[in-house]
């Protein structure tokens, strides 16, 4: 457990649910990215509009820790040209049938006790992992495919 | 305007939040998910520190008659359990586990300027648009 860092994890997660609080008592909205992210291209006008705004402040804020906050930022990519295709094919259409991703399941849902949420957070959490482990100890490889 | 400039600000607080949990680092992810190898509980912990500081939001909410700047409340009403909710977010759990990105990291990655990004994020994107596209076919039966 080398790389467990939970102070930051903390503090991170904290802003995550600060903006998640800021959205719904300010614009009466759930943070959930792969609906905004989706709405960006589905909605029209305001609704359009403030969905836009969000996803690119997600972008300029995490620009900002990337580039000013002086904190050295790690991306290690394991997965290969087409294991990241894959991969966001099937995160992209999964999210929008199961009404919603790590954020609006994960942290708006269960913040909420939302039964569907909690149902959809042990799903995808199983399955992630299911899929990591024969990937990893069954086929065991550390790169996809 | 308010709407707009809140929702810049509040995903702005969000994408600050992914890099400095580190959620933007796949591997940070797979080992969370790789309950039988090296198991590393930071995911869980952003997890906590998100739930510590939205469950008070939701809280006041709720006792709110409407939000600051919009008309009402738009949150989801549904408690029902059904299929397509289950066959998503399973469908979701394959990707996710695939690659460790979810939306949020994957659109934040973006500013790393990460490759894998700017291909996981287009793909996404393109799975988006083939839910729409199905969601259409299935209506017209």
């Amino acid at each position: 457990m080398n790389d467990f860092t939970p102070y930051s994890a903390l503090i991170g997660g904290g802003l995550i649910g600060l903006a998640a609080s800021g959205l719904v008592l300010l614009a009466g909205r759930i943070a959930g990215i792969s609906g905004i992210a989706a709405g960006v291209f589905s909605a029209r006008g305001h609704e359009r509009l403030w969905r836009l705004a969000f996803v690119l402040g997600l972008v300029a804020g995490a620009a900002a820790i990337v580039h000013l906050a002086g904190i050295k930022v790690e991306v290690r990519s394991v997965a290969t040209v087409p294991g990241l295709i894959l991969a966001g094919l099937l995160v992209g259409f999964g999210s929008r049938l199961g009404s919603g991703c790590t954020s609006g399941h994960g942290i708006c849902g269960i913040a909420r006790l939302s039964p569907r949420s909690i149902v959809a957070v042990g799903v995808f959490m199983a399955t992630a992992a299911i899929v990591v482990f024969i990937v990893r100890h069954v086929m065991g490889v550390t790169t996809w495919p | 305007m308010a709407v707009i400039l809140a929702a810049f600000a509040c995903g702005a607080l969000f994408g600050a939040g992914l890099v400095v949990s580190r959620m933007t680092d796949p591997t940070v992810i797979l080992a969370f998910l790789d309950v039988a190898g090296n198991w590393n509980p930071t995911l869980a912990f952003v997890m906590g520190g998100g739930l510590i500081a939205a469950v008070p939001g939701f809280l006041l909410a709720r006792r709110r008659a409407r939000p600051a700047f919009a008309a009402d409340f738009q949150v989801p009403t549904r408690r029902d359990i059904d299929a397509r909710l289950l066959i998503g977010a399973a469908i979701f759990g394959l990707g996710w586990g695939l690659a460790g990105i979810c939306p949020g990291p994957g659109i934040a990655g973006l500013a790393t300027g990460n490759d894998a990004f700017f291909v996981f994020v287009p793909a996404m994107l393109a799975g988006f648009a083939l839910h729409a596209l199905a969601e259409r076919a299935f209506a017209r039966k």
